[in-house]
């Protein structure tokens, strides 16, 4: 074992480290939005992002069939369009279900989380019950490797990349643009918020279909690196969770910061331990640290 | 397997390979006459049924127990259509001791507790004269109090850990040492392998296998040792330290039982990670043509499974077998080593009945040592009084079209030993 072979290993756990924060963050980033500045339990989070990599699995399945010439470029277009069709389902569910829920957070509980095994159902009965694999572009395949036994995965890198840019987004939007200043102003005080002509119903179905899409950007994204079929949402549903609420529900800081907290300690103690300790060590640290601190990490000094 | 005095695999006997090539010069629908004119009136219910089984004159009533929804439905269709296939089959032939059969169909919906009560249901009220089903290892161990209790018969489909041995369960699929012991002795004498990597889920099945696994690298092989063994819980999507750890060991082998979700996540973030058949040797004994579906052929091409059947199998048999799962499912649907598995069950069980002459279960569990099927899609297989079967193990590897080339056969069946000797 040389020691430029130690170095290229600590390289790549490091970045191993990276991206299981991107992906931490990105499935959490939705949630954070919803749970966190809406307060619903969106127990459908999970069947969101499913939808996002259902939706790269059939604008790969059509780009074969049809446009054969652009395999190689359908990923980027999918992936807005992952993020269209899961904001539309959620505008509708946020119309249909949700809006009347809203003073029971228990009930939304369990109705979203009844709204996920109904879409769980719906992907087999369209799909299929088994997972598929979606044709990924070449260039989305392989590792890049800068020097000899150094290799950084593509799509880890393209998964950073993407949770940079939608965090960035979704930063900008909640404290530059008017819908931002429209949700806080409701989080805050929605009473208040409506007597300033603020429609707060509407704000709502808007900000529940936001998180949807960032949902489905996030589903898509992991068809790089994950599993596409009825069930893989429940696969990231937990952990978006974990992230959301030991962060601080409220605070996208928070979830950030939450996000890159778990992802070292649970890459590290893998690299250390075996897996499933290093799955306890995280858990007991969380469990731990909510107990001291039961408002996570960042709380929001919001008075509700 | 070397080793002479092991005690996993039995030469056939002149009879038995005979048969066997027999079996093999057969497309099943030639098999058709000998057995099945029996018609009902030769058999009459009172004669075949004593134990107040749903049978009738005319009818046979079997249930078939899966998940049909819920997480396990991905694994467990292959099995259900399989299942389904050789029953719409053999009712084309006439059915069984002249009696067409009847399927009641349940749904375990991947729920543990379910599959207890709805084995229940089948067997106390609908009286069923076996059941077709079950696929992880914990539904089994779920319905096997009650079909022991109510004295049903569970014809089991899935590869799994073996310690097992009941009366009222035909295991069709391999217990651990036929598929294990044979992909490692491949791996040491083809690949020259000394030093193993084992990696698993983290529930029973992985880590039995991976603990007969051990003892084998460590006693039976030359020089060969164990330079790391990981675990990771089911669902976990994210393998990048692992990867790393794998590189800093560099083993001969990555031995691999990592199942469902995990799976696509495992073979997409190796070949991400620079980790591809040109440069690493893998074998694994949990990924057949079912889960390439969803890992996609190009991210696990070059990698080498064990198994007892593949889809691309050149037999006669088979080949009758997947124009006829593809007639019934689709020109794209494939067939796995559990769904071949599945199809073998109805096969067996009629095979059995027509051989005691009765549908009642003491009768079945009795007669099924010695019960040949030669018209089984992965070639020849035999029941042995321990109720699992003799079959050949098999390497292939995987290609990036989804299917498999087999690369290594086993010269003779395996017998199968569930509760091996030095490996618990």
């Amino acid at each position: 074992m040389s020691f430029t072979d130690i170095t290229n290993i600590a390289l790549m756990q490091g970045f191993a480290g990276l991206s299981l924060f991107a992906v931490l963050l990105l499935m959490g980033l939705g949630l954070a939005i919803i749970f966190g500045q809406m307060g619903v339990i969106n127990m459908a989070h999970g069947e969101f992002m499913t939808i996002g990599a259902y939706t790269i699995y059939m604008f790969s399945t059509l780009t074969e069939t049809y446009l054969p010439g652009f395999v190689s470029a359908y990923f980027p277009v999918a992936i807005i369009a992952a993020f269209f069709i899961a904001f539309v389902f959620g505008w509708i569910v946020e119309w249909a279900l949700i809006r009347h829920l809203y003073k029971r957070p228990l009930d939304t509980l369990l109705a979203t989380w009844g709204l996920s095994l109904a879409m769980q159902q719906t992907f087999r009965s369209v799909f299929g019950a088994r997972e598929v694999s979606p044709t990924l572009p070449d260039w989305l395949l392989g590792s890049w490797a800068p020097a000899e036994g150094l290799d950084i995965p593509i799509n880890g890198m393209f998964v950073l990349g993407l949770t940079a840019v939608v965090t960035g987004g979704v930063l900008l939007a909640l404290y530059r643009s008017r819908w931002g200043l429209r949700v806080r102003a409701t989080v805050a005080n929605r009473p208040m918020a409506n007597a300033t002509g603020i429609n707060t119903k509407r704000t709502d179905r808007l900000t529940y279909a936001i998180g949807c899409g960032i949902a489905g950007v996030a589903g898509a994204a992991f068809t790089t690196i994950g599993s596409t079929g009825p069930t893989s949402g429940s696969l990231y549903i937990v952990d978006a969770f974990l992230v959301v609420t030991f962060g601080g529900a409220g605070s996208l800081l928070g979830t950030v910061a939450s996000a890159f907290g778990i992802a070292q300690t649970q890459s590290i103690a893998e690299f250390f331990l075996t897996g499933s300790m290093a799955k306890v060590l995280t858990l007991l640290l969380i469990v731990t640290i909510l107990m001291i601190r039961p408002q996570g990490l960042f709380a929001s000094k919001i008075r509700r | 397997m070397a080793d002479k005095k092991d005690p996993i695999q039995a030469p056939l006997t002149d009879t038995q390979r005979r048969k066997m090539l027999m079996g093999m010069a057969s497309a099943p629908a030639l098999m058709m006459p000998a057995m099945t004119w029996a018609n009902a009136a030769q058999y009459p219910t009172a004669k075949v049924n004593t134990t107040k089984l749903a049978v009738t004159d005319t009818e046979v009533v079997v249930g078939q127990l899966h998940s049909a929804t819920g997480t396990m439905a991905i694994s467990e269709t292959g099995s259900i259509q399989a299942e389904q296939l050789a029953i719409d089959q053999i009712n084309a032939m006439g059915g069984v001791l002249g009696r067409k059969i009847r399927v009641i169909k349940e749904d375990g919906a991947s729920d543990w507790p379910t599959f207890a009560e709805k084995s229940k249901k089948l067997l106390v009220q609908d009286h069923v004269a076996c059941v077709f089903g079950c696929w992880t290892s914990a539904s089994r161990k779920a319905v096997l109090p009650i079909f022991e209790k109510e004295n049903g018969m569970l014809y089991y489909p899935t590869f799994y850990e073996g310690l097992e041995q009941s009366k009222n369960v035909i295991y069709t699929g391999q217990e651990a040492t036929q598929q294990i012991l044979f992909g490692l002795d491949w791996a040491s004498k083809e690949k020259k392998a000394k030093t193993f990597f084992l990696v698993g889920s983290d529930y029973i099945w992985p880590r039995t296998s991976m603990k007969i696994a051990r003892k084998h690298i460590e006693g039976h092989l030359r020089a060969s040792s164990v330079v790391g063994e990981e675990y990771y819980p089911l669902g976990h999507t994210n393998f990048n330290s692992l990867i790393n750890k794998i590189k800093l060991k560099k083993p001969d082998v990555i031995f691999a039982a990592v199942v469902g979700g995990s799976n696509v996540a495992f073979y997409k973030q190796l070949k991400a990670a620079g980790i591809t058949a040109s440069k690493q040797f893998l074998l694994t004994i949990s990924v057949t043509e079912d889960e390439v579906l969803g890992i996609g052929g190009e991210n696990i091409a070059g990698f080498y499974s064990s198994m007892k059947y593949f889809q691309s199998l050149d037999n006669p048999n088979n080949k009758a077998f997947v124009e006829a799962f593809k007639k019934a499912y689709g020109p794209k649907s494939v067939i796995g080593d559990v769904t071949q598995a599945g199809y073998l069950g109805p096969w067996i069980w009629k095979a059995t009945v027509e051989k005691a002459g009765s549908f009642d279960v003491d009768k079945i569990a009795a007669a099924s040592g010695g019960i040949e099927l030669k018209t089984a899609p992965e070639g020849y297989v035999k029941v042995h009084d321990n109720h699992h079967l003799w079959s050949r193990a098999r390497i292939g590897m995987a290609q990036a079209d989804g299917q498999f080339k087999v690369v290594a056969e086993s010269p003779e069946l395996i017998q199968p030993d569930p509760f091996p000797k030095g490996y618990q």
